[in-house]
């Protein structure tokens, strides 16, 4: 079976659908964004990113979550 | 009996609060805690009852400081009235399985229950009773639909025997919960949506930023005029001010009591800027030249509050933020400084390293003028051209950024990055936005008065004794040989201590220049934090770090104070 692209949160495109398959951080970091509904096997959608390594928006369910790029870049995505 | 409302942010847990205690609510933040509780009193059947609005919390796996202090309250509850978000139920229901796994009794108030209607989500209320096994009524705190039944609901609240369950376990619950509870039927982006998407997008919300901020202050400054033209100034000028000349008849003119109360004639007149007796400038600062822009800014504050846009605006200006040190949620302190800074430096609380709280509120408490300076600063630097507060305007926030840069290099540590929900736009209902402005208006009016007449009737016994003659010639050297300011201006700094809006008020006898009131106007608003600002930023801080801010307001001041007065 051919491995399937995989994609960091930050380097997804806008409106982009994809599955999260990893969460690349210590305890705290994952944690927190499993709080917020953010997990592996969790779908989500990119709305936004701002310029110059600002913060990711992005959906999950019905709520927007924004991200700073740093752990955007830790979360690992399986895009669409 | 303690009742604990808790739940995710944003639910709504503080407008139930207010519908189950109603006006007899004692409000008290408690001390040397990072987050502060309300508490109220309810009927319970012939009891009364503790209800206490907890901070909201995602998950009682501590994730922060706030989330930390919210378990310890839960081990003090005798029930909990769990608030959900029913258009998002199943994170919300991570938070409601840990709650049932402790051993507290369990109430689940299902709340935005219309909002699940127009978003196509189905939620069948009586499965979700059976999975979670404890009472589950549907609200609409903001129409306060469903009160009743959730009051009714309390005795019957109950702690089903759960295992202590993994997180991936939960998550495997809710699946299956909401598997079974929810059903959404697809449909199309409304326009509401699409606005919401277009104000986190690089190009479309900066401009949307703009158009809003302009609008904001456009709208701030029309209805604080206007109220100030049409109604204020004819009040006082047409009827209080002969009033105050037969009392002064009725005093003769002169003495120690007309002195304080009707103050210095000037032409015979009675002058509300320069008079400043109790009843002249003691009354008409605070009520014609302050409460209208209290009114109109906390209208307009209000109305971004509660549509939902602060957290967006936070979003665009995160990278600008985390140069000073912040990420972009402080703005929401930052934007509630220029109303007062007291709440502001209370918000701070929000963000979550000590280290983040010392920037913002050194920030705020530096650069950021309350509405009761800024509408002095009007009123007095205004009377010159609108240039003049511009100045005012641009050294704040120039001073605002490279102390910001200052301290992010040189206060150890490093900042934290952005996580944050973005809520949906919503329409406040016009009740709710009038009865927070009444409150934040009724605030002003029961707290400033007071310190601004006794602060007026301190300066002119102060002024008759004496005193202030000797301080102003100790410190002439620094206010007019670095400031440029004629040395009685020192009373001015030293007032700014109890209410900023009176000292900028002090200066308008002094005759100064327009330069010179623009000086005036920084310096006091860098200087040193008004008394109200001093005991929150003490507590905040603590004494260490309130003197190294401290430290960091006055140095600032006087090297900006002396910059202006050398290139101006």
């Amino acid at each position: 079976m051919p491995e399937r692209k995989q994609v960091s949160l930050a380097r997804m495109q806008t409106r982009q659908g994809g599955v999260v398959v990893e969460i690349q951080g210590g305890h705290g970091l994952v944690n927190r964004l499993n709080a917020l509904g953010i997990r592996p096997g969790k779908r989500i959608t990119k709305v936004s990113s701002m310029f110059m390594r600002g913060p990711v928006t992005i959906q999950v369910d019905r709520a927007q979550v924004a991200i700073g790029f740093g752990m955007a870049k830790r979360i690992i995505v399986e895009p669409d | 009996m303690k009742i604990l409302l808790m739940g995710n942010p944003n639910v709504g847990k503080s407008v139930i609060f207010s519908h189950l205690t109603g006006v007899r609510v004692i409000v008290s933040n408690y001390p040397g805690t990072t987050v502060s509780y309300t508490r109220g009193l309810m009927k319970l059947g012939e009891d009364t009852a503790e209800v206490i609005d907890v901070p909201g919390t995602y998950t009682l796996e501590t994730t922060s400081e706030a989330e930390e202090v919210a378990l310890r309250m839960l081990n003090t509850g005798d029930v909990v009235i769990n608030v959900v978000n029913a258009t998002n139920l199943e994170r919300n229901l991570y938070l409601t399985l840990q709650l049932l796994e402790r051993n507290i009794p369990v109430v689940v108030a299902l709340n935005m229950w219309d909002d699940t209607k127009h978003r196509g989500i189905q939620v069948d209320l009586d499965k979700l009773r059976e999975f979670l096994t404890v009472p589950v009524v549907p609200t609409v705190a903001v129409t306060g639909q469903g009160m009743k039944e959730l009051v009714e609901s309390i005795p019957g609240a109950a702690s089903p025997d759960t295992p202590p369950r993994s997180r991936d376990e939960r998550w495997a619950t809710i699946g299956v919960i909401i598997d079974q509870v929810q059903h959404i039927t697809h449909r199309h982006h409304t326009w509401f949506e699409r606005l919401e998407d277009a104000s986190v997008k690089p190009l479309t919300g900066s401009l949307i930023a703009l158009v809003v901020l302009a609008a904001a202050f456009l709208v701030v400054r029309f209805i604080g005029e206007s109220l100030i033209g049409y109604v204020l100034d004819p009040l006082f000028n047409t009827l209080w001010a002969p009033v105050l000349l037969r009392l002064s008849d009725l005093l003769g003119g002169t003495g120690f009591l007309h002195a304080i109360l009707v103050g210095k004639l000037i032409g015979g007149e009675v002058n509300f800027l320069e008079s400043f007796g109790l009843l002249s400038s003691g009354l008409y600062v605070p009520l014609a030249m302050v409460l209208p822009y209290i009114i109109s800014f906390y209208l307009v504050l209000g109305l971004l509050e509660d549509i939902g846009y602060l957290p967006r605006l936070g979003v665009l200006m995160d990278t600008i933020m985390h140069r000073l040190g912040l990420h972009g949620y402080a703005i929401i302190p930052t934007l509630l400084g220029l109303g007062c800074n007291v709440p502001a430096i209370l918000a701070t609380r929000i963000l979550e390293s000590k280290r983040e709280r010392f920037i913002a509120a050194t920030l705020i408490s530096i650069a950021v003028p309350c509405a009761a300076l800024q509408a002095m600063i009007f009123g007095l630097v205004g009377q010159h051209g609108i240039q003049y507060v511009a100045i005012v305007y641009g050294t704040l926030f120039i001073a605002w950024i490279i102390l910001g840069t200052i301290i992010n290099h040189t206060v150890r540590g490093f900042s934290p990055e952005l996580l944050i929900e973005i809520p949906p736009y919503r329409l406040p209902p016009w009740q709710t936005m009038l009865k927070k402005l009444w409150m934040r208006t009724y605030g002003f009016l029961a707290e400033a008065i007071p310190i601004i007449l006794g602060a007026v009737l301190v300066i002119n016994i102060l002024y008759i004794l004496g005193v202030f003659g000797a301080i102003a010639d100790f410190t002439a050297p620094v206010v007019t040989g670095l400031l440029g300011l004629p040395k009685e201006a020192v009373t001015a700094l030293i007032v700014g201590f109890l209410r900023k809006d009176v000292a900028l008020g002090m200066l308008a006898p002094l005759a100064l220049t327009a330069e010179q009131l623009v000086v005036g106007s920084v310096v006091l608003a860098m200087f040193f934090p008004c008394m109200a600002t001093f005991v929150v930023l003490l507590r905040e801080l603590g004494a260490v770090n309130m003197l190294k801010s401290a430290g960091i307001m006055i140095s600032s001041a006087l090297i900006v104070g002396g910059i202006l007065n050398l290139i101006l």
